[in-house]
C-alpha cells in the first residue's frame, strides 16, 4: 500500500466498460511528511476521496478486482482503499485534508 | 494505471491468434504535468484510440483482462481514452 495525496482526476468518456460507474484519480505518492516522491499515477476510487485527500493506494490488479468488481476478472490494477485521517511519524504529525 | 501519450502504431501480421483484431500502439508513459516515466512501450487497443490521445492503461495480468479474449499473452493494455486529466501537485500534496 502507498500513502498518496489524491492532486487531481481523469475523465475519459471512450472507455472499458468496467471503469464505467468509477471516478479516476491522480494520486501523488508522499513520503511521511507530506512531501512529493517520484511521479504520479492513476487509481480508480473506492472511498469517495477527493482532490486534497490523503489517501491509501493499492498498485495490485488482484486487491483492486476484489474491491471494485468482486474479484470477477477485469481490467483494473490500481486502487484507492481509504481515505487516511492521519499519520503520526516520530514527532510529526501528518493530518489529511487541508495540510 | 497511468496517463500515456499515444505517440505511434504497430503492424503486426504474424501474432498469436488471440491477437487477431486488436491493435497495437507505442506509447509515452507520463505524469499528469506530462514528465516521461521511462522509456515508450507498446500497448494493445481495444477501444482505437490514435496518435496524439492520451490514454490511460494498466500492465501486467490485468492487461489482458481488457480485451475480449482475456486469456491472452499481453501486459500492457489501453483502458480510456482520457478527455481532460488535471493535477497540482504543488497545491496539494
Amino acid at each position: 500500500m502507498i500513502l498518496c495525496r489524491v492532486v487531481g482526476n481523469a475523465i475519459a468518456t471512450v472507455k472499458h466498460p468496467d471503469f464505467e460507474r468509477f471516478a479516476v484519480m491522480v494520486c501523488q505518492p508522499v513520503d511521511p511528511a507530506g512531501r512529493p516522491i517520484g511521479l504520479s499515477f492513476l487509481s480508480v476510487d473506492s472511498v469517495q476521496a477527493g482532490v486534497g485527500d490523503l489517501v491509501l493506494c493499492a498498485r495490485e490488479g488482484n486487491t483492486a478486482r476484489q474491491i471494485l468488481v468482486g474479484g470477477r476478472e477485469s481490467p483494473h490494477h490500481s486502487v484507492i482503499l481509504a481515505v487516511v485521517d492521519e499519520v503520526r511519524f516520530g514527532d510529526s504529525v501528518l493530518a489529511g485534508p487541508g495540510t | 494505471m497511468q496517463l500515456a501519450k499515444v505517440i505511434g502504431t504497430v503492424v503486426a501480421d504474424r501474432k498469436d491468434p488471440s491477437l487477431e483484431g486488436i491493435r497495437l500502439l507505442v506509447i509515452q508513459p507520463h505524469d499528469h504535468e506530462g514528465r516521461p516515466d521511462g522509456p515508450p512501450v507498446i500497448a494493445t487497443d481495444p477501444l482505437q484510440a490514435g496518435p496524439g490521445d492520451t490514454v490511460e492503461w494498466v500492465t501486467g495480468r490485468e492487461a489482458a483482462m481488457g480485451l475480449p479474449r482475456t486469456f491472452a499473452p499481453v501486459d500492457v493494455c489501453v483502458v480510456a481514452i482520457v478527455d481532460h486529466a488535471w493535477g497540482d501537485t504543488r497545491r496539494y500534496a
